[in-house]
């Protein structure tokens, strides 16, 4: 496993050609994520996989369609960069030295704090993950600040790329989307897929999964809708401005709650005052608040992908 | 312990690829691998031998650490987030200058800036 | 809880929101003023917290009503409502300034992405501040970060491009290195809570991983604030950035990563850990001597202006770095005075070249000929802000470098007085090739160049005449910073 891993970092540096190297990436995280559900991190091995080795993946591939496959053979002086990671590298290792072992019940993380999160939270939350008590309440304005980091993402891609509309689109047939086979398939499988992320947003309570998730693989149904069958047909249904407003009224839904919070009387993101019960409230809390970040990644995982695969070659602008 | 040692190779891996590579794209893979491997120095510390994934279970009394895993989802977002910002820039960056090698940037720069102080 | 008690969440919230909003006007004259109300509130709430800062100690804001450390915990102290002051008070002013600007530099259809940018950074950079949790301060400053390179890469000249890709990069590194450090922290404590961290350290302070964690933070945040040598991404960032982002950024954001840093050295692991107990204290001294001088001799030999007081930035930091490593009472202060006086100066002086790109269109030195007679208020303003940068009796400038030299006299280091009044004149002479262009040149052609429009006058003008008065009147930035101070050095042992 670890091996593997190793292997294919040291692979990803010595290849020239960019396309194995983005293949070996999504294979690194694969393997990270396949490593994470060995460390009991299930959400984490989840959102990996699906970011990782999906979304990121995808994005440099369609960078590389842009920007050419190869890197130039030129190669630099490499001693200087070697001792600095060199020296960094010490560093960790020196930090290591004096790190609690391994896997330790008694180390300082699973005496202080977390003990609360894995002995009270099914009562003050009332939800058995506590991977998503933690993320949605404890800290759930750490979960805002990364639903804003997604949308910075995606208005940052849009400033760059720019957000087109209508003209140059992809021909709605492309040979792909000819078999007849393939078409049928697909579009089961994109009903399944899209499904699926409800159930994963809906069931983040009790496994593995959440707002983040499911919005990351509704995303993926209609990138793979918009491969088979091109753009024009996605867009009808979706247009780049409406992704825009989906992503805002995503975070303006999360926020909400926290002023409502406030209105009532409690800090921000306070959800125990959403029902008479408070354990009820942090329920209903949860639950809007995953909505809001499902929505909103959705949005901007779509939105960054119209930008990076709508743009055209140099040559075939004209 | 292996563990921690293994993200630390790993790390380094991502963090030479960045700093010592001349093509953009290369680059932001390299930072993707960084950021990852440090996701597994984290995910390392908040694993319990023994333990099970933090989901109430029947049965179950002890659970791996849940707060690691929290800030990770937290950080594998910021890592997606920071991977399309760069690729974004390597695009136009390659609109720009037909160009992703930092080399090529580099001469067509210096060779505008002589264009400019020749004309002055 | 009254509306007063929101206040820390607001300040934040506010501008965010805004942010979120401001895309979904096609309209960029809508988006702007959007903007700029945000910009005023969040200064306003900025005043009031820090009133209550000074009168009934440190606030506190409890988020989604979880207490600390199992919730994140917004904490707001001397020296955080002092910067918070600052980030808030430059961005009023530059959104106050930025209309005319943006629509002369920025696409026309992506105006109101430009505000929204900016708007998140604004926010990214006040989170930071208020923030008593070490991982919510990695999430905010990315926010900060993220925005920040989208707004640099906005720079007309293709090579704004570069820049923001060497800053993403630079900067990413930066941030996994506080992650990393972070991480180190969090595994010996088992707390990101910064208050908890600063009471569990110290029983674990003598161990590797601690001294580890700190050298990774120290890196991490050196990158962020530029620290020499690790200031190779700021020339060009700042140098092709547009001009309103430029004016922005560097009043603010290397002076959020200098409060992130203090607050981690000073505010977690202590003053004794951090500068008695290594030879970190020389260390800072010498990196921030060396890129005093360095950047500063640099700066000297630049051809287009707004790259020249670039590097004079990267100077600048290391005055503050400086201040830092002296390790008193006396240099700290002054390294937090000049905060607050750098940002007025930087402020005034970048806001002051997008006035000259405005009109001019240009930004090498042989543009500025002549301007001094063209353009009068705005050479002016640039004049005493540049007198203000140099240190000249009478401006904020002057303040925070007499402090700084007492600082070293105070432990008999007379040499390194010398070597900051030589950083003075060098300034001297950067500054003075500007002005010898503007007021002694002769224009090239008899262009119809005109005096930049009110709009940015006034702004421009507010921040000159703070530079005077704060040079005069020094109550008010001695008195916050000496206060920060003590309180930092009386939070520990």
């Amino acid at each position: 496993m670890m091996a593997f891993l190793v292997i294919t970092a040291i692979a990803a540096i010595r290849r020239t050609d960019l396309f194995a190297v983005t293949m070996l990436f999504g294979i690194y995280s694969f393997l990270t994520a396949v490593l994470f559900m060995d460390l009991d991190a299930v959400d984490v091995a989840f959102t990996e996989a699906a970011v990782g080795a999906g979304i990121s993946t995808v994005l440099m591939l369609s960078t590389l369609r842009l920007t050419g496959r190869f890197e130039s053979s030129r190669r630099r002086n490499p001693l200087l960069p070697l001792l600095v990671v060199t020296v960094t590298g010490s560093a960790l290792v020196y930090g290591m030295l004096d790190a609690p072992p391994f896997g330790d019940p008694q180390a300082p993380v699973h005496q202080h704090v977390a003990p609360r999160y894995i002995t009270e939270s099914p009562d003050e939350i009332g939800v058995p993950n506590m991977v998503t008590s933690v993320l949605a309440s404890y800290r759930g304005f750490d979960t805002l600040g990364e639903t804003i980091v997604i949308f910075t993402a995606g208005l940052a891609v849009l400033l760059l790329l720019g957000m087109r509309e209508g003209q140059n689109l992809r021909p709605s047939r492309l040979a792909i989307g000819d078999f007849l086979v393939l078409r049928v398939v697909v579009k089961v499988l994109v009903a399944f897929i899209l499904l699926y992320a409800l159930y994963v947003l809906l069931h983040g309570d009790y496994g593995a999964g959440g707002g983040f998730q499911s919005g990351v693989i509704f995303a993926t149904g209609f990138v793979i809708y918009d491969l088979v069958f091109g753009e024009a047909d996605v867009r009808r249904v979706l247009p780049p401005r409406w992704l825009a407003r989906l992503a805002v009224a995503g975070i303006l839904l999360y926020a909400g709650v926290g002023i409502f919070s406030m209105l009532a009387g409690r800090p921000f993101l306070d959800y125990s005052v959403l029902a008479h019960d408070p354990v009820h409230g942090q329920h209903i809390g949860i639950l809007l608040i995953e909505i809001g970040v499902g929505v909103t990644v959705f949005a901007v995982i779509l939105a960054i992908f119209y930008a990076f695969s709508g743009l055209r070659r140099p040559s075939q602008v004209a | 312990m292996y563990n921690y040692f293994l993200a630390v190779f790993l790390m380094m891996a991502g963090f030479y690829v960045v700093i010592a590579q001349g093509n953009l794209v290369k680059k932001v893979i390299g930072l993707g691998m960084f950021q990852t491997s440090v996701f597994i120095l984290y995910i390392s510390i908040g694993k319990v031998n023994g333990g099970q994934a933090p989901i109430l279970t029947e049965g179950v009394t002890s659970y791996s650490n849940p707060l690691p895993h929290v800030l990770m989802l937290t950080a594998i977002v910021v890592g997606v987030a920071t991977t399309a910002v760069g690729l974004a820039l390597v695009i136009r960056i390659h609109e720009a200058y037909g160009s992703v090698e930092e080399h090529d940037i580099q001469q067509r720069d210096n060779a505008e800036d002589a264009l400019l102080e020749g004309e002055l | 809880m009254s509306a007063l008690d929101h206040l820390p969440i607001l300040v934040v919230l506010i501008p965010l929101l805004t942010a979120v909003i401001c895309p979904l006007f096609q309209n960029g004259r809508t988006a702007w003023k959007l903007a700029l109300g945000a910009a005023w509130s969040s200064f306003a709430i900025a005043c009031m917290l820090l009133h209550q800062v000074l009168n009934s100690g440190t606030v506190r804001y409890q988020l989604g009503g979880w207490e600390p450390p199992w919730g994140i915990e917004y904490r707001i102290d001397v020296l955080g409502g002092f910067v918070l002051l600052i980030v808030t008070s430059i961005a009023a002013l530059v959104l106050s300034y930025a209309r005319r600007s943006v629509e002369d530099e920025i696409r026309p259809g992506r105006i109101s992405f430009f505000y929204a940018a900016f708007l998140l950074a604004f926010s990214g950079l006040a989170g930071i501040t208020v923030t008593g949790d070490a991982f919510n301060l990695f999430v905010f400053l990315e926010i900060s970060s993220l925005s920040s390179y989208a707004l640099i890469s906005a720079g007309r000249d293709r090579r704004s491009l570069n820049a923001a890709f060497q800053y993403l990069i630079m900067g990413s590194i930066g941030a996994t290195f506080i992650l990393i450090g972070i991480g180190f922290l969090y595994m010996m404590t088992g707390t990101l809570n910064m208050d908890d961290l600063a009471v569990r350290l110290p029983e674990v302070a003598d161990t590797r991983t601690v001294r580890a964690g700190f050298a990774f933070l120290t890196v991490g945040f050196g990158l962020k604030l530029a620290l020499f040598p690790l200031h190779l991404w700021l020339p060009n960032a700042y140098a092709y950035a547009p001009s309103v982002v430029t004016a922005f950024l560097a009043a603010t954001a290397t002076k959020v990563a200098v409060y992130a840093l203090l607050r981690f050295l000073l505010g977690i692991f202590g003053v004794g850990f951090s500068l008695m107990s290594m030879p970190f204290d020389m260390i800072l001294i010498g990196l921030g001597l060396a890129g005093i001088l360095s950047a500063s001799l640099v700066a000297v030999f630049q051809q287009n202006v707004k790259r020249m007081l670039a590097y004079s930035s990267v100077a600048q930091i290391g005055y503050i770095a400086l201040g830092i490593g002296l390790a008193s009472h006396t240099g700290i202060s002054a390294a937090v005075m000049h905060l607050f006086n750098h940002a007025l100066m930087k402020g005034a002086l970048f806001m002051s070249l997008g006035a000259v790109a405005y009109r001019v269109g240009a930004m090498h030195i042989s543009d500025f000929a002549g301007l001094g007679r063209r353009m009068p208020f705005t050479m002016a303003a640039i004049a005493i802000a540049g007198l203000s940068l140099i240190g000249i009796p009478g401006t904020a400038g002057f303040i925070s470098k007499w402090f700084l030299v007492l600082g070293t006299l105070e432990q008999g280091w007379w040499p390194l007085a010398v070597l900051i009044l030589l950083g003075s004149f060098l300034a001297l002479i950067y500054v003075g090739r500007i002005l010898e262009a503007a007021y002694f040149g002769t224009p090239k052609e008899n262009s119809a160049v005109r005096e930049a429009p009110l709009s940015m006058l006034i702004p421009i003008w507010i921040l000159v005449i703070a530079n005077v008065y704060f040079g005069l009147n020094t109550e008010l930035t001695v008195g916050l910073a000496t206060q920060a101070t003590t309180d930092l050095f009386e939070a520990l042992p």
